[in-house]
């Protein structure tokens, strides 16, 4: 998918003006948000559970050579293929090759990130196989021909008339209200299209590595059609999803689920290992797992970033997120939005022009406070500022503006020195004057004119704290 | 624990910049509540900011002369360190020892400090120990309705969730009213309130309405710069709920 991370400001404002988008986000406070509380509430020993969940992480990333490796024997062993993509491009190349090769006409898609990262859809289309997403969410995003709003839930910005709107439009039906209509339609479609598959593609949760097993976590049940009726499936994950073993993916089951929909256990968790056996009734003829890198081996690379590559994709920060329930999904400008986009984003497609992503967060924590592992979100956004600034990780990549480095540059003088300091607040109590209304400026010039925008700002009083103590308390 | 018949407790006051500057009063105020409640207190002079606008920003080597400046300022003896701020009193507390990650005669020497360092309520509920002898030193001479918003760096950072709303709740004049979504940010964030004025100008309009809606006369927090930004957001609205900080709010009661 080609980043947009560039308009950030132009699709925060679009967003901050919609009123059905902001009455979506404050939705998922209400929504997601307080299940997932309650559900980790009523889970004895949450906290233990992510302290353990976030150990089984830093060792798989850290080991994460050792797992691919098993994870690429154990595949083949069952009967599989594992194929390691590089970047994008390569993952492309090799799933649309292997459909044209298989005389594939039409795909079926389970919701898979990582597939949006590769803009796969697109691929397909121009080698003249047709997709289809079946989970009812990214397929209404792809007949809307827009990018999933939030990981877990992709369409949540549309309203049951928007869907009905589209699907009379698109698809012809009739109009309606009920969202069961809606549900039974977008079945009906896609019904034919399981039938007609020859390919189904899915993501992954988590890939067991002792096994060589895909692990699948949905609630409609299409990612179970998508494993099971083509004769070709094949799964599409980035390389941090790995889980040593059978016992570990217990621990990250419960985690998930809580965290993403406040779940116990979804309606469907699927395994599947390799193809059909020669004595299994049915299933793929063909596995195969392709295992994308595009752009993770510098998040790996990164000591102050790797654990950004312990996301389960549960979308628990993006709910938490003040800032993200504000700008909402599109704005981030790429797959993945909210606080998580906002270190893994510019680190993947670039720096430089996904400044605003790390700059746009007030480092509330509540991102890392919702975390089932744990990650250190607000600590790893002030390290992209920082690479922004003055850093040397990302070359060619710095790009604060002049003006702001001499404002920090005079406040850093102002306050090393106390005598510059006092001067400073001497000046600036005659410079206020013309400005104050009783005790309050209720206008300023740019770049301040934003504070003024929805606050007035307090007066410099006549003395300061430290003179009044001098005076004696 | 201590007791006013003990050896008094002696802490240093980091007034904090914006408290300095703009809210003398705050500081007032945390003077005299500490000194009712039994503290010794000094003022070191040097003392300016803690360096968290630079920091925050991103630009760690101008934050980095603001932070040393601060740990020669109050690295000397084993006097409490008072701040009455909780985003000021997490620098010090958590981010020095980021700063610092690869310097290690300064990491060590924000490490050994760390321990002493207290926010406000933390240092009046934890360390005095002085939730009772506010609650007896607190006359009602009216009534008060209050809220109180939770302030990001003070909760997340500190893990200071309880102290606060025990003092209020100590107080006999003050009804305490939580308002929605009191945990979350009201999107003050520092530069973030004039860079992305938009984003956070649509934060502050939700905190303005939850506020609005408990029909407090007083929102309480712990950190004047989110009272700054809250009580400007209430001004422009022409809300009339007076934005306090705790220590005023003790000061008041106890006065």
């Amino acid at each position: 998918m080609e980043p947009k991370t560039k308009q950030f400001n132009q699709g925060a404002a679009l967003a901050i003006r919609d009123e059905k988008a902001q009455k979506s986000l404050l939705g998922l406070y209400h929504g997601f948000h307080a299940a997932r509380l309650r559900a980790a509430d009523a889970t004895p020993n949450w906290e233990e559970l992510r302290d353990h969940a976030r150990a089984i992480k830093a060792h798989t990333v850290e080991h994460l050579d050792y797992y691919l490796a098993q994870v690429e024997a154990n595949v083949a062993k069952a009967g599989g293929k594992v194929f390691f993509a590089a970047d994008a491009a390569e993952a492309n190349k090799y799933v649309v090759d292997l459909a044209k090769a298989r005389g594939v006409k039409v795909v079926i898609k389970s919701k898979s990130m990582v597939s949006e990262e590769m803009g796969l859809n697109h691929q397909f289309e121009a080698a003249g196989i047709e997709p289809v997403e079946t989970d009812l969410g990214e397929y209404v995003i792809q007949l809307a021909e827009e990018t999933p709003y939030h990981i877990v839930a992709p369409a949540i910005h549309k309203s049951r008339q928007d869907v009905s709107e589209l699907f009379h439009r698109k698809l012809g039906s009739a109009p309606t209200d009920k969202i069961t209509d809606l549900g039974r339609e977008a079945r009906r479609q896609l019904r034919q299209k399981f039938i007609q598959a020859d390919m189904g593609i899915t993501g992954a949760n988590f890939v067991v590595a002792e096994t060589g097993t895909v692990v699948i976590v949905t609630n409609e049940g299409n990612g179970r059609m998508c494993t099971s009726m083509p004769r070709i499936h094949v799964a599409i994950t980035g390389m941090e999803k790995l889980v040593p073993s059978m016992k570990d993916l217990g621990t990250f089951l419960r985690l998930l689920i809580r965290s993403a929909t406040g779940q116990r256990i979804t309606s469907y968790v699927t395994a599947v290992t390799g193809p059909r056996r020669s004595n299994d009734e049915d299933g793929p003829e063909e596995f195969h797992l392709v295992i994308v890198d595009n752009g993770r081996s510098r998040l790996l690379a990164n000591p102050e970033l790797r654990e950004s590559l312990y996301c389960i994709r549960c979308g628990a920060c993006l709910n938490a997120c003040p800032v993200y329930r504000k700008v909402g999904g599109h704005a981030y400008g790429w797959v993945y939005p909210g606080p998580i986009g906002a270190i893994v984003s510019p680190v993947l497609t670039g720096l430089g022009d996904a400044k605003d992503l790390p700059y746009a967060s007030s480092l509330c924590g509540a991102c890392r406070e919702a975390c089932p592992v744990r990650i250190n979100i607000p600590r790893m956004l002030l390290v992209l500022r920082r690479e922004l600034t003055e850093g040397t990780a990302y070359p060619g990549q710095r790009r604060v503006a002049l003006a702001e480095r001499m404002a920090m540059r005079g406040y850093r003088m102002a306050f090393q020195g106390r005598m510059f300091l006092g001067l400073a607040t001497a000046t600036g109590r005659v410079v206020q004057r013309p400005l104050v209304r009783k005790g309050r400026i209720r206008r300023m010039p740019p770049p301040l004119s934003g504070w003024t925008r929805y606050r007035t700002f307090p007066a410099l009083p006549k003395h300061s704290f430290r003179s009044r103590w001098k005076r004696g308390l | 624990m201590a007791s006013p018949s003990d050896s008094p407790v002696r802490a240093s006051l980091f007034a904090t910049c914006i408290i300095d500057q703009l809210y003398p009063e705050v500081g007032e105020s945390a003077v005299r509540v500490l000194r009712r409640l039994g503290a010794e207190l000094d003022f070191p002079e040097a003392q300016t900011c803690c360096g968290q606008p630079a920091f925050n920003s991103g630009f760690w080597s101008e934050a980095k002369p603001l932070a040393r400046r601060f740990l020669e300022t109050f690295s000397g003896g084993n006097r409490y360190i008072v701040i009455p701020s909780g985003s000021c009193a997490s620098m010090v507390r958590v981010f020095y020892q980021e700063l610092f990650h690869d310097e290690l005669a300064l990491l060590g020497k924000a490490q050994a400090l760390a321990p002493r360092v207290y926010e406000f309520s933390e240092f009046v509920v934890d360390v005095l120990g002085a939730t009772e002898r506010v609650a007896q030193a607190a006359k009602a001479p009216g009534r008060s309705k209050a809220t109180y918003h939770e302030a990001c760096h003070l909760r997340r950072e500190l893990g200071a969730k309880t102290q606060a709303r025990k003092l209020l709740k100590a107080l006999p004049g003050v009804e305490l009213v939580e308002m929605e979504q009191s945990e979350v940010c009201c999107g003050f964030g520092g530069t973030f309130a004039v860079k992305y004025a938009d984003i956070s100008g649509a934060m502050l309009q939700d905190k303005v309405k939850y506020i609005k809606a408990t029909g407090a006369d007083t929102v309480v927090a712990c950190d004047s710069s989110c009272l700054m930004h809250i009580g400007g957001g209430l001004d422009k609205q022409g809300v009339n709920v007076r934005p306090l900080h705790l220590a005023q709010v003790l000061d008041q009661a106890m006065g």
